[in-house]
């Protein structure tokens, strides 16, 4: 029984990332995950990865943001403490617009943000879950869960018929940590 | 992805040969992990001393008040609010060309929205402290925010563009940072991966722990769309604002309602020429010349030209209508402009503004870098006297000429604005630093498709329309980092 955990296949190349993506696909090897130094479309689709829902956030967050600052300003202007500006309206809705606007967006953005950092689970301090230390830097890496897959020499060769410069079987699953 | 290529007539946004995707990392990354050489120590020490400055002098205004100012009756606002609107507008570019250009999915802004929004930040940073060090109190600050007091409560007037103008600048400047900051993510990472010892560790705790996998990619440009999708009107918002905090007064000169879409295009003018006179600098000394090329000053250029017409068009519109309103007052505020005490700002103010950007129509001057560097510094200087003139020069003189009265700005005045310039600096010198001034993730995604070495490659294989081709080898004379030789043989 080898030790090892999971097989890289690191490529200088998104495209041949891509073909060695189709290559392991047709062989029905499941692909746990791929690590690129920059965004590469048209893996997710090939991963199945499921359109973001973040949009949905960003626009009910936005519309939190409209509503507490509407009826902070309406409470503040219009029930507590009215003003009497040469006899105006309290309820002045156009002046209401900037300060609701502003938490419109500003809400959307935190939300929408933190939405984000809370669903990839990215927050300062977390060890990084590197497989691979030049999968940020200039090699597109598709990490393969080497247990129970079909015999690693396979895998290996697929790998490199689609032109990958190296292929690794790790013994841990990241590097990182110390 | 390369199943097809980008036309040929377009411009490279990468050039010189064999970049690879590992030689992008190395190129931005030196001067944050090697020492820094001498200019860079040069320069800090200067900015840094104007840093010290700007500490002393905010400091002197808070132990004796406000009276160390040149203010007067009549002229209440004078270079602080000048270098506040001045500091907002040149943060503008940063969200312009990293908001509105990634919706119009022009390329060129992946070499220069880093260091744009960076420049962005501290010039928010620097606007901000205006503000508050315009209170002479600063422990009132907490006063402009809507929270329960002892006195009623009682609260903000949320019919004031001032306070409207609280919450517009805290919400920019944070949705700036958070879109920086985000962006950032994927090339801190970069930094971590190479990094050891220490900085390995805080590189760690900054990077958030990022990877890379797909999935984070395809949220990361989610987000990062949708930020770019509400930070565009809210930068419009933002000198909208800034801009009614004059115009919804009585003031002669302030009263328009052409002050907003006139300040937005004054923000953007004024931005575009600082991001060019610190990228036209940085990419020199920091050797980065394939990636910040002649294209992207080029049509830095042109965004200067566009919007430097576009306020060229207001300042006529607002003396036109000075004349047509037939207000007594608001035309003697425009006369005054050439023929009152300060007729040498106004001069400055239209001079600088319009008719030193007009030659910008020129393509030899757009391509040329000192003289791109010394228009730009212009532009900052007239956008400077903009907001002089607007603030002094129409309070100055406004409706009883027996309360007309002069300012003369102190050395406090004098050393708050240039140490304001000092802290700037030190801030971008610190972020060139520790920090990679190119979004590197985003060029190594023009590698494939829009770089020089990629179109040789595509020339070299011959199936190209030859007068295209002519037109693409053209285009490149003027590129300082490309060899023309290289062309001639083709």
């Amino acid at each position: 029984m080898s030790s090892t955990k999971y097989i890289l296949g690191l490529f200088d190349d998104p495209d041949d990332m891509m073909h060695g993506i189709d290559k392991l696909q047709k062989n029905s090897i499941p692909i746990y995950d791929v690590y690129t130094p920059m965004p590469i479309h048209g893996i997710e689709a090939k991963l199945g990865i499921k359109d973001s829902r973040l949009g949905y956030a960003a626009f009910m967050f936005g519309c939190l943001g409209g509503t507490v600052i509407f009826s902070m300003v309406y409470y503040f202007l219009v029930h507590d403490w009215p003003i009497n500006i040469g006899g105006k309206p309290n309820f002045a809705i156009p002046d209401f617009i900037p300060p609701t606007f502003e938490w419109t967006v500003l809400f959307a953005a935190f939300g929408m943000s933190f939405t984000f950092f809370y669903a990839t689970h990215l927050f300062p301090g977390r060890a990084p879950r590197v497989m691979d230390l030049r999968a940020t830097n200039d090699r597109f890496v598709i990490a393969i869960d080497a247990k129970g897959n079909v015999p690693h020499e396979d895998i290996t060769n697929l790998l490199k018929e689609a032109g990958a410069v190296e292929v690794k079987h790790n013994d841990r699953k990241y590097v990182s940590y110390e | 992805m390369a199943s097809h290529n980008e036309s040929i007539i377009r411009e490279p946004l990468v050039t010189g040969k064999d970049i690879t995707y590992a030689k992008v990392t190395e190129d931005v990354l030196s001067p944050v992990e090697n020492k820094p050489n001498k200019a860079w120590w040069i320069g800090f020490t200067v900015a840094s001393l104007g840093a010290c400055l700007w500490v002393f002098a905010v400091s002197y205004t808070f132990w004796y008040g406000i009276g160390s100012w040149g203010l007067n009756k009549t002229v209440g606002w004078a270079w602080d609010i000048t270098g506040f609107v001045w500091w907002v507008g040149i943060g503008h570019a940063g969200t312009l060309i990293s908001a509105v250009l990634l919706l119009f999915r022009q390329k060129w802004r992946n070499s220069i929205n880093r260091s744009a929004e960076a420049m962005t930040i501290f010039a928010v940073i620097c606007a901000a402290t205006y503000v508050v060090s315009h209170m002479g109190r600063p422990w009132m600050a907490l006063y402009t925010l809507p929270l329960p007091n002892q006195y009623g409560s009682l609260w903000v007037n949320f019919n004031s563009p001032l306070i409207w103008d609280v919450f517009a600048i805290s919400t920019y400047f944070s949705v700036s940072l958070v879109f920086w900051y985000i962006g950032l993510l994927p090339d801190i990472a970069t930094i971590r991966d190479r990094a050891s010892g220490l900085r390995r560790r805080i590189y760690s705790i900054c990077s958030f722990g990022w990877t890379g996998s797909v999935k984070t990619w395809q949220r990361f440009e989610t987000v990062s769309l949708i930020l770019a999708g509400v930070a565009t009107p809210l930068v419009l918002s933002v000198h909208t604002i800034v801009s009614m905090d004059f115009a919804t007064s009585l003031e002669p000169g302030w009263h328009t309602t052409i002050f907003p879409p006139y300040f937005v295009a004054g923000a953007i003018f004024s931005g575009f020429a600082m991001v060019q006179t610190l990228l036209l600098v940085t990419r020199k000394v920091l050797g980065l010349e394939n990636y910040i090329t002649m294209f992207h000053i080029e049509s830095m250029n042109k965004i200067i030209l566009v919007t430097g017409s576009v306020v060229g068009v207001a300042y006529l519109t607002e003396f036109f209508i000075a004349y047509y309103s037939g207000g007594e007052y608001e035309q003697y505020t425009f006369l005054n402009r050439f023929i009152g005490p300060y007729w040498w700002a106004g001069c400055m103010m239209y001079g600088c503004n319009i008719l030193m950007t007009q030659l910008m129509w020129f393509k030899r001057i757009r391509t040329s870098i000192p003289i791109s560097w010394a228009l730009s510094i212009v532009v900052n200087i007239g956008m400077w006297f903009e907001r002089f003139v607007i603030i002094v020069t129409s309070l100055h003189r406004d409706f009883i000429p027996s309360s007309w009265a002069m300012f003369y700005p102190t050395w406090v005045d004098v050393s708050v604005f240039i140490g304001s310039i000092g802290l700037f600096f030190t801030l971008f010198l610190l972020f060139l630093r520790v920090l990679p001034s190119i979004a590197m993730a985003e060029v190594k995604l023009l590698l494939k498709s829009s770089s020089e070495q990629a179109k040789k490659k595509l020339i070299d294989e011959g199936h190209l329309d030859k007068s295209q081709v002519e037109y693409y080898k053209e285009s490149l004379i003027n590129y300082d980092s490309v060899k023309i030789s290289d062309y001639e043989k083709v």
